[in-house]
């Protein structure tokens, strides 16, 4: 599990100049100081956790029983209340901000994000199929899966049998992404390549599970 | 406003002289070889520019040993030492894409005969 964890907002993709003046593309995210509301621990909650918000919200669009929750923990409302899952949490306390310079620039780590909704998708763009032949005879199927299984035997399509549906809006991993900038006051990090989500999508930040040198 | 304009206003240049297509500049390029580095002079014709801020790039064409070269750099890469303008082109479109075509004299520009 992460040993440490930060939640941030997708900005935009830009590029930068690294020190060897080549064009490095990178996702900008903005990490907002995050103050913790709650310390859940293994021997009280079953698992270890920070639960933490970020940003502000007015206190009268906050329903009573956030109020109470934000009240106890004498910590100002946020816009959302996220869980950062640690392998230790006892290190910190209720109150504590973390915020962007937790993470150094040539770090890896995995961001996880809700990627954007493809609506209903067919085979291509759903699962990769190839599709069917552009000329040739092929008549109206071109974007066709093709045969989904045989006949007599089994009589039924498998399930699990890839075909058209609902694609994106799921929650998808980018592992050992590169951090090119970490900087806490102007609330910005730098990762190097894409990240899953729209733009002004919630994004988690973990180190990286895979990978090492 | 772009919201990663904030980000890219670190990586933009402001020596870059204002030309345009048409116009034949000198491109000093700092080139680094092993350890040591020295900077290459490209000349020639700009037959595009095109893309905005950070993105934006353009292309010099010029003709060496009787083969056309054309190199495209971005208008902001560091590795552009400085950009002189050494005359200005009179041409009527964006892209000079004609060019290639085109050699000996058919290729010249005429120049723009009023200051700019």
């Amino acid at each position: 599990m992460a040993k440490k964890a930060i939640v941030g907002e997708k900005v935009g993709m830009t590029q930068v100049w690294d020190d060897q003046d080549r064009v490095v593309p990178v996702t900008v995210l903005r990490v907002q100081p995050c103050r913790v509301v709650q310390v859940k621990n293994v021997e009280r909650d079953g698992y270890a956790a920070l639960q933490v918000t970020y940003g502000m919200k007015k206190e009268k669009a906050l329903i009573k029983p956030e109020l109470g929750h934000f009240a106890k923990a004498s910590v100002d409302p946020g816009v959302r209340l996220v869980e950062l899952r640690l392998e230790d949490v006892s290190d910190f306390e209720v109150g504590q901000v973390l915020d962007a310079g937790l993470l150094v620039a040539g770090e890896r780590i995995d961001v996880t994000a809700i990627s954007k909704g493809k609506g209903f998708a067919g085979g291509m763009k759903r699962h990769n199929f190839k599709g069917l032949p552009a000329s040739h005879g092929a008549h109206r199927v071109h974007r066709a899966p093709g045969s989904i299984g045989a006949c007599a035997t089994p009589a039924r399509v498998f399930k699990g049998t890839r075909m058209a549906g609902r694609m994106g809006a799921e929650k998808v991993t980018t592992l050992n992404l590169e951090v090119v900038a970490a900087d806490a006051d102007r609330e910005i990090i730098l990762v190097r390549g894409s990240v899953p989500g729209p733009r002004g999508g919630m994004v988690l930040l973990r180190d990286a599970v895979k990978g090492g040198k | 406003m772009n919201p990663t304009d904030l980000i890219d206003r670190t990586s933009l240049r402001s020596d870059v002289p204002s030309f345009a297509p048409g116009d034949t500049l000198k491109v000093h390029v700092r080139v680094v070889e092993g350890t040591r580095e020295r900077v290459q002079l490209f000349q020639g014709v700009v037959i595009r520019r095109q893309g905005s801020g950070v993105r934006e790039s353009f292309t010099v064409r010029k003709v060496s040993f009787g083969v056309g070269v054309e190199r495209t750099f971005p208008v902001h890469s560091p590795i552009i030492q400085k950009i002189e303008v050494v005359t200005l082109g009179d041409v009527r479109r964006a892209k000079l894409y004609y060019l290639r075509d085109r050699v000996g004299k058919a290729a010249k520009i005429k120049e723009k005969r009023a200051a700019r």
